[in-house]
């Protein structure tokens, strides 16, 4: 089975798809990316799929987990580089991408994490006594 | 496996395994890009195709995918046929609703594969197998 690398620049975790995947490779990639998020302590994750030239509902519904988890874990997704063709197919599929941030290119990503974060922090600036590692801050109406 | 795809006859694909889709699809792209269906075309075909070849695996546990072109006269076009000897599916219309899932997926895999070709015929009954064709014309 081939697996999806996961690069890190600064606080954000970059995949990006280049090989046809298998169910098995996406939810692979799955697992690989929470547990990374977690390891690093990155505040985002941002999803290439410049490469794919489909994206059924099997790997749709794997983006909206990632996007799912990654939020949980307090890191923003990111999804850029989606083909004109593919957001057509997508919409007449019926997939809706539920809850996932999307962006036409990885720079436009980049800034969206950070601003999303800028907005965050802003929100938190009074309750940072929290403790630097003392487990998830808990955030019950921050972030949207 | 995008080159020397030959268009003669049909081309067959086992689907036993979670890589046999990924070379449904494969295969599904080559003859779709041979006989020219547009880009936007190729990707609703090679979608639906993914759709109903994780159905044939998952629900029918495991068959064949036919691939060959057709020929209408004033088009040409890609025609699929997706068999399994599987369970069949009892209520087909209640299987053709969006989100109505059995398998824990999202439920859209025949009715989004059912709007993303031009014509789709199922054959099936419980314990019978199912076997769908799907064509898509260029336009």
């Amino acid at each position: 089975m081939e697996r999806v690398p996961i690069l890190k620049i600064g606080s954000i975790l970059l995949v990006s798809i280049q090989v046809d995947m298998s169910d098995q490779t996406a939810v692979q990639l799955q697992e690989d990316l929470a547990e990374r998020i977690v390891a690093t302590g990155a505040h985002g994750v941002l999803i290439d799929i410049t490469a794919l030239d489909i994206v059924d509902s099997f790997v749709g519904r794997m983006l909206s987990t990632i996007a799912s988890i990654s939020k949980v874990l307090d890191a923003e997704t990111v999804v850029v580089g989606m083909r004109p063709a593919v957001a057509i197919t997508l919409v007449e599929l019926g997939l809706s991408l539920n809850g996932i941030r999307t962006a036409l290119n990885v720079e436009r990503g980049m800034e969206l994490i950070a601003a999303a974060r800028d907005d965050d922090q802003d929100l938190d600036e009074d309750e940072d006594d929290a403790g630097p590692d003392g487990g998830p801050a808990t955030e019950t109406t921050a972030s949207r | 496996m995008t080159v020397g795809v030959d268009l003669g006859q049909p081309q067959t694909q086992e689907v036993r395994a979670d890589e046999d889709v990924v070379r449904v699809r494969q295969l599904v792209r080559a003859v779709a890009v041979a006989v020219k269906l547009s880009l936007v075309d190729q990707t609703k075909l090679v979608t639906a195709a993914s759709e109903l070849a994780r159905n044939t695996l998952v629900y029918g546990g495991g068959g064949t995918v036919d691939v060959m072109t057709a020929d209408n006269g004033r088009r040409r076009g890609v025609r699929i046929v997706f068999a399994d000897s599987g369970p069949g599916i009892a209520d087909l219309d209640l299987a053709l609703t969006d989100g109505y899932t059995t398998g824990g997926g999202l439920g859209l895999g025949l009715s989004g594969a059912r709007r993303l070709v031009d014509e789709f015929e199922i054959d099936t009954a419980a314990g019978q197998g199912t076997r769908i064709t799907v064509t898509k014309w260029s336009r």
